[in-house]
């Protein structure tokens, strides 16, 4: 691990690169995947997959003593052509795109009452984004979301989590040949909610695959997005930005399994940190299998410090059991806005509030062009303002 | 016409075993237009001079005045005293990663102007600006002073000079680290500013082989914290052939 609190600028978190015969992801996780929350121990929080998450504060998902006593309002606005249903866990398309890796993802699969799928069809090129809005009204709820996109569909979809709920949820994604498929998560939940949520995509044969995960709000939130590739000529963009104000504590998990020929990957994950007892943790796996020849594959992540009393874990970790490939490449840093980069934008007469918004704004910019959602876009920029206007 | 008083400044800093004093009772005056140079050995307390002027919290005046105009300077923030006229070539200016420098120097000019530049003459104002100082145009794209080289780094302080029309600049070892090409560029880019007769300058430097590129009005030598001794510019020849000895013997230097 790598601890990144108070490193100067440029300071790079250490990481590793395995070249290992067994994958150490695999069996560093306390048990393997299953649909079945018996099948998983409640853990302690020593765990590999827990020691950054403080289980205290997971309102019991993880030990079972949480119970689905709450009320999310979920609405889907969904364009002509695409089909919403209501299933049950028997149905095919449930649990195909990845299976839970922790108790709280099989918690939630053995949990929730009726599954949500929607489907596009094959070809079908969607001209305005599926819109689903999940607002907490508060308590316990446990969910499951299919999104079925057809072979050489386009689509863009954006969830969105507002309000006050403690959720456990998965939800896959299973992206046929060819098509092309933008999903933005954004949490932006109130400061006492608590969302545990793995994001499932299969690739199929030469579909693309964006994933755009941005957390703003919560107590505790941790995300899982795993990427894994039906077919070769996949290619996953997985793009991340937090914002980890006092007190809260944001985890995201990513990982991307190359276990096909030919596929590609790119993570990207930013955050800015503010406040005591901020904390952001950072864990970015990637596999390569030793019959994925001719992966490309990138991982990155960035934190910028603001102030102190915040924390940052950044965990980049490739595996890689061929070496046929394209490349393959890791980058953690944590940077702090310090009073030497202030002093300098203050002596050329920019005031010290403008001048932390124009390091945070310069920091996310590059990123937040690339969701290519103009009303997500605008909405983060707006977001990131205010956050700032409440810091220090 | 801008005046910058220095009167009987003490600054110490804060160090592991309690507080040190760096400047020790400094006297000057600087006019718009005139050019002064300071000179002395390392470790004699220039740059806390030039630190101590512009704001940085490092340092604690104890006593003294600084005033521009008559203006208490210190009374004033950190920016405050760049909007008043004052600006700070650094020695070593700083990485600021995600800030591109064309962002950085509209929003600065935007600070000091006290409104934003017309787009159109903003554009053509700091493209010949660039020219004159033999900047790549690239180099607006870049993040502020992120991976530049020590010789871009001073040409971005003296294109911001040029650009922010400071009434007093200070100019901390901006020879430091140029080669001779660079030194030229960067010298004319500060003449170019002090030809208009709306800057007063000081010049802190170690060497006197700038001098002969920005000539001076005055010179001071500054040693063990305060100026030692004043005169014209042939006080520098005296320096180039004898060096600081004479002001740093009985251990006064740091």
């Amino acid at each position: 691990m790598a601890e990144a609190q108070n490193l100067p600028v440029g300071s790079t978190t250490a990481g590793s690169v395995a070249v290992a015969a067994e994958s150490t992801v695999a069996t560093r996780m306390s048990a393997p995947p299953s649909f079945d929350v018996a099948d998983f121990p409640v853990p302690h929080g020593r765990e590999e997959e827990w020691r950054f998450t403080p289980l205290d504060r997971l309102k019991g998902l993880h030990d079972g003593t949480a119970k689905a006593d709450g009320a999310l309002k979920a609405e889907i606005d969904a364009p002509d052509g695409v089909t919403v249903e209501s299933v049950g866990r028997d149905d095919a398309r449930i649990g195909k795109a990845g299976t839970p890796v922790d108790r709280v993802a099989a918690q939630a699969f053995s949990s929730f009452e009726k599954a949500t799928v929607v489907s596009v069809p094959k070809e079908q090129v969607l001209d305005q984004p599926v819109r689903v809005t999940l607002h907490g009204e508060g308590g316990t709820t446990f969910g499951h979301t299919v999104f079925d996109i057809g072979a050489f569909a386009e689509a863009v979809i954006v969830i969105d989590h507002t309000g006050d709920a403690v959720r456990a949820a998965n939800v896959d994604f299973i992206v046929g040949d060819g098509a092309k498929v933008t999903v933005v998560s954004v949490q932006d939940w109130d400061d006492t909610a608590v969302h545990v949520s793995q994001h499932n995509a299969l690739i199929g044969r030469d579909a693309t695959f964006k994933s755009v995960v941005v957390t703003f709000g919560g107590d505790l939130v941790r995300i899982h997005p795993r990427v894994n590739y039906a077919g070769p000529g996949g290619e996953a963009e997985l793009i991340g930005l937090y914002f980890t104000d006092a007190g809260q504590h944001q985890e995201h998990r990513l990982l991307v399994d190359h276990a096909v020929p030919h596929c590609k990957s790119n993570v990207v994950y930013k955050g800015a940190l503010q406040g005591e007892g901020a904390h952001a943790v950072w864990i970015g796996d990637v596999l390569i299998e030793a019959a994925a020849e001719g992966t490309d594959t990138y991982e990155m992540n960035r934190n910028l410090v603001l102030t102190d009393g915040a924390r940052v874990d950044s965990v980049p970790n490739l595996e890689i059991e061929t070496g046929e490939i394209v490349g393959a490449g890791h980058a953690s840093a944590t940077g702090r806005f310090d009073d030497e980069q202030l002093f300098y934008l203050q002596s050329r007469g920019i005031p010290a509030d403008d001048a932390r918004r124009l390091v945070v704004r310069g920091f996310f910019a590059e990123l937040v062009q690339q969701i290519g959602v103009p009303d997500i876009e605008e909405r983060l920029l707006a977001k990131i303002e205010a956050e700032l206007a409440e810091s220090v | 016409m801008a005046t910058l008083e220095i009167r009987d400044l003490h600054v110490s800093v804060e160090v592991d075993n309690g507080t040190k004093e760096i400047l020790k009772g400094v006297d000057l005056t600087v006019k718009q237009g005139e050019t002064h140079a300071i000179m002395g050995p390392n470790g004699s307390g220039k740059s806390t001079l030039a630190y101590s002027i512009a704001g940085h919290p490092k340092y604690t005046i104890t006593s003294g005045t600084v005033t521009l105009d008559g203006e208490d300077v210190l009374e004033m923030s950190v920016d405050e005293r760049a909007r008043a006229g004052m600006f700070l070539a650094m020695q070593y200016p700083v990485e600021v990663p995600g800030v591109s420098v064309s962002n950085f120097l509209r929003t600065s000019a935007t600070a000091i102007r006290g409104e934003a530049p017309k787009l159109r003459t903003w554009v053509k104002e700091v493209k010949g600006a660039m020219e004159q100082l033999q900047m790549d145009p690239a180099f607006a794209e870049r993040n502020v002073n992120e991976g530049f080289s020590g010789g871009e780094k001073k040409r971005h302080e003296i294109l911001q000079m040029e650009l922010l029309k400071p009434k007093i600049a200070i100019l901390d070892e901006t020879d430091s680290g140029l080669d001779v090409d660079a030194l030229r560029q960067v010298s004319d880019g500060v003449n170019r500013v002090r030809e208009t007769g709306e800057v007063g300058t000081l010049l802190i430097t170690h060497y006197t082989r700038i001098l002969r590129y920005i000539k001076p009005d005055f010179v001071h030598v500054f040693s063990a914290g305060r100026i030692v001794e004043s005169g014209g510019p042939e006080l520098a020849d005296t320096l180039e052939a004898e060096g600081y000895e004479k002001y740093t013997k009985g251990g006064v230097s740091a």
